[in-house]
């Protein structure tokens, strides 16, 4: 009998913590899959952030480092600087990469570090019970904007991709979520690419994959991959925003 | 090799690549800058890896992250700088990575001068970052000094898995002095087997430091107690200047105060009074058996320090209420000088003490 659907090798068999609905475990499925099908599992070192997937190093079958708060991508640095040999990945929250890590991933962005950032953004705070995030929509609820996200008192959402993108240097970065089997699809397409360039030794490739958070949205989870839907994209517009190619072909920008 | 005349920083960025320190990470910050100008040249003719990072706080992390990978990472950096990478060292403390920070020290508090201070004694010997974690602590009092704890530091560093700080004043890093590069030999280390560098032909590895299980947490923090309580039986080193004959009153001094007290000795010397020094090589581990035993000879010690006293409590630990413990300190980048020292003790000795 052919076997047609199976658990990535790149996952180990650890139960996932995550809460019912969020979509963390697809993102993680996707970046196993990515890892196996381009045969690096055995040469990667995956970073794992403070925040929900601060155990994603339980998850990933392969070399892990856990960084401190925000801090993924100076770790990152680290070990591919140490071993460019190996294949390095980060993967971060919105609260620990926008917030608290802005620096370190504008740096390594800016310096072209070569290794990939997996950015997943659910607008929340998830781990620490739902404060908000840069990322948080205006008017969103959470224990820390009760009335809502007051853009006169806090700003605007932060746009990771945007910033990034208005750097030269960084090579490759794209947003993708994973709230439909479309969009999971596109996902996986772009964190293939992601790796493949790194593993050509080619640039900085970010990845932005909008998720949900069911628990801290306080929706069903049906509900909150409909709220992504409709709230997020329309902000957070699910684009490439530089490919190498263009990057080589004189700097082109998404602006 | 012959003997060659250096810049205390530049000695130092020339030790660790000898040491093999191949991956360094910095942030400019006086006075210690030339270290990192000087890798900037040098590490690309050796292979070695030279990065100028975003903020101290990211060094701290990227050596955390090159530790892990297993290759021999370090930096230097002067107090507020060594301040904001109070957190990868904890980091570094608790996942037990090996990692060799050189703190150039300042006087502080806050952004304070980029005059000499030995201000940073208490950061660099009672762990300085949150948790439960010590550095074995090197205190260089001369450039070739510095020169010859460098190697030691990486070897310690990797043999304990623990971070290993090497503390040197402004002084010690501005100044010029004669320096040779001795070969250092080892006994072989054990190989990085817990190093990620990718699970192929083995099962994964994790660098990690989060336990949320508490036994397991306490587990680790008595792993760690383990190595430190070695680290006193094994490592404590020191000098010891006049002990060889009767001596009045003991002094207690490291790094550059050390040189000068040992000049204000000899000044006393010449005025019949005798006194003897103490001069810790490692403040931690902390030679408080030496000091103990020294201490009996003693009418009483006085620690001398570029501070307003840190190093004095441990000197009174050591020897409890058997003898006056005073201090003499200056501080805010001022460095004492011997005939200073030497009407300090002097008042001692007539009883005028403060």
């Amino acid at each position: 009998m052919k076997t047609i659907f199976k658990r990535p090798e790149s996952l180990t068999l650890t139960p996932m913590h995550y809460c019912p609905g969020c979509t963390h475990g697809i993102i993680h499925r996707l970046v196993a899959e990515v890892l196996d099908e381009l045969d690096l599992r055995e040469r990667t070192v995956g970073i794992a952030s403070v925040g929900c997937s601060v155990l994603s190093y339980n998850y990933f079958n392969c070399d892990m480092q856990e960084a401190s708060h925000g801090r993924a991508p100076a770790v990152a640095t680290g070990i591919k600087r140490a071993r460019p040999d190996l294949i390095v990945f980060t993967y971060q929250g919105d609260g620990d990469l926008a917030s608290i890590g802005m620096a370190e991933i504008v740096h390594a962005a800016n310096r072209g570090e070569k290794f990939t950032v997996v950015f997943v953004n659910n607008t929340v705070y998830g781990m620490t019970g739902g404060q908000m995030a840069p990322t948080t929509m205006p008017g969103q609820v959470t224990t820390t904007t009760p009335r809502g996200r007051d853009v006169d008192d806090i700003g605007y959402p932060v746009r990771m991709c945007e910033i990034l993108a208005s750097l030269r240097t960084p090579g490759f970065i794209e947003r993708v979520a994973a709230n439909t089997p479309q969009h999971i699809i596109r996902a996986k397409r772009a964190i293939k690419k992601a790796f493949q360039y790194q593993v050509e030794g080619r640039c900085f490739s970010f990845v932005e994959c909008l998720s949900t958070c069911p628990t801290n949205w306080g929706l069903s989870p049906y509900k909150a991959t409909q709220w992504l839907e409709e709230n997020m994209v329309p902000y957070y517009p699910l684009k490439n925003f530089k490919t190498p190619e263009e990057s080589e072909e004189g700097g082109k920008n998404a602006d | 090799m012959a003997k060659v005349l250096m810049k205390g920083n530049e000695a130092i960025g020339e030790a660790g690549i000898r040491a093999g320190g191949l991956c360094y990470f910095c942030y400019p910050i006086t006075p210690q800058s030339e270290v990192a100008e000087y890798l900037s040249r040098r590490m690309p003719d050796v292979g070695g890896s030279f990065l100028q990072a975003e903020s101290e706080v990211a060094v701290s992390n990227m050596l955390y992250g090159a530790a892990g990978a297993g290759v021999r990472a370090w930096t230097t950096s002067s107090s507020p700088g060594i301040s904001l990478m109070m957190e990868g060292l904890s980091y570094i403390a608790a996942a037990e990575l090996p990692a060799v920070l050189i703190n150039i020290v300042r006087c502080g508090p806050g952004l304070g001068g980029i005059l000499p201070s030995q201000c940073d004694y208490f950061q660099a010997v009672k762990g300085g970052g949150h948790g439960d974690y010590r550095c074995m602590v090197l205190a260089p009092s001369s450039v070739q000094e510095a020169v010859d704890l460098i190697p030691l530091a990486f070897d310690r560093a990797d043999r304990y898995r623990n971070p290993v700080i090497v503390i040197g004043d402004g002084m010690i890093g501005q100044m010029m002095e004669p320096v040779e590069f001795k070969e250092h030999k080892f006994p072989p280390l054990p190989p990085k087997d817990w190093a990620t560098t990718g699970c192929k032909g083995r099962k994964r590895n994790v660098v990690n430091s989060l336990y949320l299980d508490p036994i397991e947490e306490e587990k680790l923090n008595m792993k760690l107690v383990a190595k430190y309580e070695q680290m006193k039986r094994e490592e404590v080193r020191y000098e010891e200047y006049n002990t060889d004959k009767p001596y009045q009153a003991l002094l207690v001094a490291y790094g550059t105060t050390a040189r000068i007290c040992k000049t204000a000795i000899q000044q006393l010397v010449l005025e019949g009074i005798t006194v003897a020094l103490l001069r810790p090589i490692t403040l931690f581990p902390f030679p408080e058996k030496k000091i103990q035993e020294l201490a009996r000879q003693a009418e009483w010690l006085m620690s001398v320090e570029m501070s307003t006293g840190q190093m004095v409590e441990d000197v009174r630990l050591a020897v409890g209420h058997d003898r006056p413990v005073y201090f003499f300190g200056r501080t805010g980048g001022v460095v004492p000088t011997p005939e200073e020292i030497r009407d300090a003790v002097k008042k001692h000795l007539t009883g005028k003490g403060v």
